[in-house]
C-alpha cells in the first residue's frame, strides 16, 4: 500500500531545534494512534491466519492450499476495500491503517509462501514447490484485479440506476 | 498459550512492517514500492534462517512456531504487494508492475533459500 503523505512537519531542517523538537513530539502524538491501529489490526490478522492454519492444516509433501487460500482471500478483500475507501467513502483516518495495513497485512504472508516453496524443494518435492511458486502470485494478482474490477462495476451500476 | 504468542507476534510484526515501509518510501522519489519489497525480502531471509535452524536442531520447534508463523508472517504481506502491483499496472507502469512481481518472487525465494542454506552450512 502506498505510504501516507509525509507529514508537513517532516521538512523542518532549517527550523530551530526547539521547534523541531516540538514538531517531532507533535508528529509522534499524531502517529501514535495510527501505530496502535496497525498493531491491533496486525494482531487480529495474524490470529485469523493462525486459526485458518489450525483448522485446515497441510502436511509436508502436500500442496499448501491453506496459505494459498489465505493469500488469495486477503488479496480479494484488499481490492474491494481500496476501491471502497478511494471511490465511495472517506473513512476515518485510522480505518486504512487498521484494516488495510494491519488486519489484511497481518493475515496475508509472503514469508510463509517463500518458506513453503523452499521446504518443498528441500524435501524432494521440486515440482510441488515450483507449482506453488507460480500459482500464488497468479492467484493473488487475479484476486485483487477481479475484486477491484467487480466492485467498480457494481458501484457504476448503482450510480447510473435511478 | 500459542494463540497469545501469535497475537503478540502480529501486534509487533505489523507495526514494524509499517515503520520499515515508511522509512524506505521516504528515502526515494520513485513510484516503485521498494518498502514492501524490502520488508518481504528481509523477512524471508529471517524466516529462512529460523526454518534452517529448526531443521538442523539448532533451534527448538516452538521457535519455528513463534518466530516463523507469527512474527514473520505478520511482518510480510501478500495483500499490499498485490494491490501495489495492481496500482502500478493501472497507472500505466506495466513494466514496473511486472518487475515488482518478478523481483518480489525471485528475491524473497532467494532470501529464504540463502537463509536456510547458510544455517545448514554452519550447523551441519
Amino acid at each position: 500500500m502506498p505510504s501516507p503523505p509525509a507529514s508537513p512537519c517532516s521538512d523542518g531542517d532549517a527550523a530551530p531545534s526547539r521547534t523541531s523538537r516540538r514538531h517531532r513530539a507533535r508528529t509522534a502524538r499524531e502517529q501514535a494512534p495510527v501505530f496502535a491501529a496497525v498493531a491491533v489490526g496486525g494482531g487480529i490478522g495474524a490470529v485469523a491466519r493462525y486459526a485458518a492454519g489450525v483448522t485446515w492444516p497441510t502436511y509436508a509433501g502436500a500442496f499448501p492450499w491453506t496459505t494459498l487460500a489465505i493469500n488469495g482471500v486477503g488479496c480479494a478483500v484488499i481490492g474491494v476495500f481500496m476501491v471502497l475507501i478511494t471511490d465511495v467513502w472517506t473513512p476515518h483516518r485510522l480505518v486504512r491503517p487498521f484494516f488495510g495495513t494491519g488486519v489484511l497485512g497481518g493475515f496475508t504472508t509472503f514469508s510463509t509462501y517463500a518458506i513453503k516453496v523452499q521446504r518443498s524443494v528441500d524435501e524432494g518435492h521440486a515440482l510441488l514447490g515450483l507449482t506453488y511458486m507460480m500459482t500464488t502470485p497468479l492467484v493473488a494478482l487475479a484476486a485483487v484485479w477481479s475484486s477491484a474490477a467487480v466492485t467498480r462495476r457494481l458501484l457504476m451500476t448503482r450510480r447510473s440506476s435511478p | 498459550m500459542t494463540w497469545l504468542l501469535v497475537l503478540a507476534g502480529g501486534m509487533v510484526g505489523a507495526p514494524m512492517r509499517y515503520l520499515t515501509d515508511r522509512a524506505v518510501q521516504a528515502r526515494h522519489d520513485t513510484i516503485f514500492p521498494w518498502g514492501t519489497l524490502t520488508v518481504n525480502v528481509v523477512d524471508c531471509l529471517i524466516l529462512g534462517v529460523v526454518a534452517g535452524a529448526t531443521i538442523h536442531g539448532a533451534a527448538p520447534a516452538s521457535g519455528q512456531a513463534l518466530v516463523g508463523t507469527d512474527f514473520c508472517g505478520a511482518l510480510t504481506t501478500y495483500s499490499t504487494f498485490s494491490y501495489e502491483t495492481l496500482r502500478l499496472a493501472e497507472t500505466g507502469s506495466r513494466f514496473l508492475a511486472a518487475a515488482n512481481v518478478i523481483a518480489s518472487v525471485v528475491a524473497s525465494l532467494g532470501a529464504g533459500f540463502i537463509g536456510a542454506a547458510v544455517v545448514g552450512a554452519v550447523w551441519a
